[in-house]
């Protein structure tokens, strides 16, 4: 059995416990674990991606229990595609945290590994079960990363984010007790062969666990009803925790593209395609929402925010496509706005830091050190994150748009993308040029607000990852054409769900 | 008594619906374990009321109960209370930093 797939999870968890038990060590011994761990992951998030990336599909049974009996696990594309832009994400996020987060609170390199843990295993796993397992591995990590640090507002927003992920899981859970009630079966690749042989009797049963399944990825998603816990929640907490979110969204981005095209996709007989007449409106919906929310937004943090929700919204307008090149160019998007925004993230936070108590506010302050510096920072991260050429955010939304000719949606989506793309543009110029352009000269004389400000140098500690983030992103723009090309055999292999069924099925024949 | 077991998930999961949408802390998390009861026993009726069989395959069993369900909700109870617990701790946590136990806590911006 090729144990390459199982280590992507192993290696988070070893290195969180491995951690806890280094609880009274230093912070650089700590640092230094979790830096080698977050490289290392890297290096078999590559290996894998590697090894899946001519079409296989590696299927790990553990304790050799075979399906659909046992527990598996399956690295195909996608799932390596996503195993990759997770390790490279978190070893910024991680680099990032080094510059003094990680000393705020004792126990942050544990719960990032944790995190890690729960993301990769939420990937890989081929049983839905296991899926709500991760789920919550992830959300509880998550909850003490979202609150790591402390502070009134912190906890005010983390009690609503606990609370309604909560909520969350309750629903997970009658959806999965529901599906096997019916069905008799939890893991992916044999539902997919059930649900399509669903008794006419209980095909309302599946159809409304498929719904709740919906609303639940919805919500980690953050789809238009759903979205309301994010933009508070991520723009109180701290930089490199809420850069390490910009993937969780896409777990549930990632859910949807897996559970609606194998278990609920076009093979799924009477029960196919359930999501079509949902999924787009309600991405679109949510596009338009979020770009109301980032002209509206009071503070840099906050803007950023709702740069998430409008990523979920135009990443699942992608997947909404049914489509393989809609699928294609949303998995090309996805890596490039996960980035992106993780990089505003870190540089709002290096921007909020040096204006004292304005912090992050979106009015004209008083000139910062190395404004210049920073604003041209900053240009190039707006241009990246709303999608202006050349870099790869443009190319993403080129294929989406080129995707979605066909559909005959097509004027709704082309104009709402465009036009999202041109107040994005609007929204980040007016944030920029009260922060940079009309920030006032200092007087320190009389000035006692200037003391506030710290006047500390960047530290290459706090740019690195945001130049690395951004190069990651220049990297996709050089490296489109083999990019894209991986991501078009993703969404064929996406589509083909019977070789997924087979690969799952006939590995655990004895 | 199936149509007890699902009158009582019923009523748990209506109440805790209605106690999650209170203004305070304390209801709300009471409502969180309501529900949580109420799916934990959704769960476990998955695998159909069966009484006096066994989960195991033996000789003498004349019919089985099955065993996912029982492990699957053993799996969601442990989940569960370790969601609770953390949310008890942050809801504490959120009275004493914010003064009052609202689920807004009144009086922050």
């Amino acid at each position: 059995m090729n144990h390459i797939v199982i280590a992507p999870l192993l290696l988070p968890l070893f290195t969180g416990i491995f951690l806890l038990l280094l609880r009274e060590q230093r912070i650089y011994v700590k640092r230094l674990i979790a830096g080698a761990s977050g490289i290392a992951l890297i290096t078999i998030a590559f290996k894998l991606l590697c090894q899946v990336s001519d079409g296989t599909i590696l299927v790990y049974a553990l304790s050799d229990w075979s399906a659909p009996y046992g527990i598996t696990l399956v690295a195909d594309r996608l799932a390596a595609w996503m195993v990759m832009t997770t390790s490279l994400l978190s070893i910024f996020a991680l680099i990032y945290a080094m510059h003094g987060t990680d000393r705020e609170g004792r126990h942050f390199h544990i719960m990032f590994q944790l995190q890690l843990f729960g993301l990769n295993g939420a990937f890989l796993t081929g049983d839905l079960f296991n899926l709500f397992v991760f789920f919550e591995v992830l959300l509880l990590a998550s909850y003490s990363l979202l609150l790591h640090g402390g502070g009134r507002k912190r906890i005010r927003s983390g009690l609503h984010f606990v609370v309604i992920n909560v909520v969350g899981s309750s629903l997970f859970l009658f959806a999965v007790g529901t599906l096997y009630g019916v069905l008799g079966t939890l893991n992916m690749a044999d539902l997919a062969i059930k649900v399509a042989a669903t008794p006419p009797e209980n095909l309302v049963l599946v159809h409304s666990a498929g719904m709740l399944l919906f609303a639940v990825f919805a919500l980690k998603a953050a789809l238009l009803p759903f979205y309301l816990w994010l933009p508070s929640a991520y723009s109180q907490t701290s930089a490199p925790s809420a850069a390490l979110f910009a993937i969780m969204t896409k777990v549930g981005a990632y859910s949807i593209l897996r559970i609606y095209t194998l278990i609920f996709g076009d093979h799924a007989g009477p029960l196919a395609n359930l999501l079509e007449g949902w999924l787009l409106p309600m991405a679109l919906l949510t596009i338009i929402i979020g770009t109301f929310g980032l002209l509206g937004s009071k503070r840099l943090r906050q803007q950023v925010s709702y740069l998430v929700v409008i990523s979920a919204g135009t990443l699942l307008t992608g997947f909404s496509l049914d489509s393989a090149a809609g699928i294609a160019a949303g998995l090309y998007y996805l890596p490039h706005t996960t980035f992106a925004t993780a990089a505003m993230f870190l540089l709002a936070d290096l921007i909020s830091k040096r204006r004292g108590l304005m912090e992050d506010r979106l009015d004209a302050g008083y000139v910062i050190t190395q404004q210049k510096f920073l604003g041209a920072v900053f240009f190039a991260l707006a241009i990246l994150a709303s999608g202006l050429p050349p870099l790869s955010g443009f190319l993403g939304k080129f294929m989406l748009l080129q995707a979605a000719l066909d559909h005959p949606a097509i004027v709704f989506i082309m104009g709402i993308v465009l036009l999202n793309g041109l107040l994005t543009v609007i929204g980040l110029a007016r944030s920029g040029s009260l922060m940079f352009y009309e920030a006032h000269a200092v007087d320190k004389s009389t000035n006692t607000y200037y003391s506030q400000v710290s006047p500390e140098p960047l530290n290459v500690r706090e740019l690195l990852p945001v130049f690395s983030l951004l190069g990651l992103c220049l990297a996709m723009t050089i490296g489109a054409g083999s990019l894209t090309e991986f991501t078009a055999k993703t969404a064929a292999q996406l589509l083909d769900t019977s070789a997924y069924i087979e690969a799952v099925l006939s590995k655990g024949a004895p | 008594m199936e149509a007890l077991i699902s009158l009582l998930i019923g009523v748990l999961t209506a109440g805790g619906v209605y106690l999650c949408l209170r203004s305070h802390t304390f209801p709300v998390v009471l409502g969180l374990t309501l529900l949580s009861y109420a799916v934990n026993l959704f769960l476990f009726m998955m695998g159909r009321l069966v009484i006096g069989k066994p989960p195991i395959i033996s000789e003498s069993a004349t019919g089985y109960a099955d065993p996912v369900p029982q492990a699957l909700v053993l799996t969601a109870i442990v989940i569960s209370f370790a969601m609770t617990a953390f949310i008890i701790v942050l809801a504490l946590k959120a009275r004493t930093e914010m003064g009052n136990d609202h689920v807004d806590g009144k009086g922050v911006n």
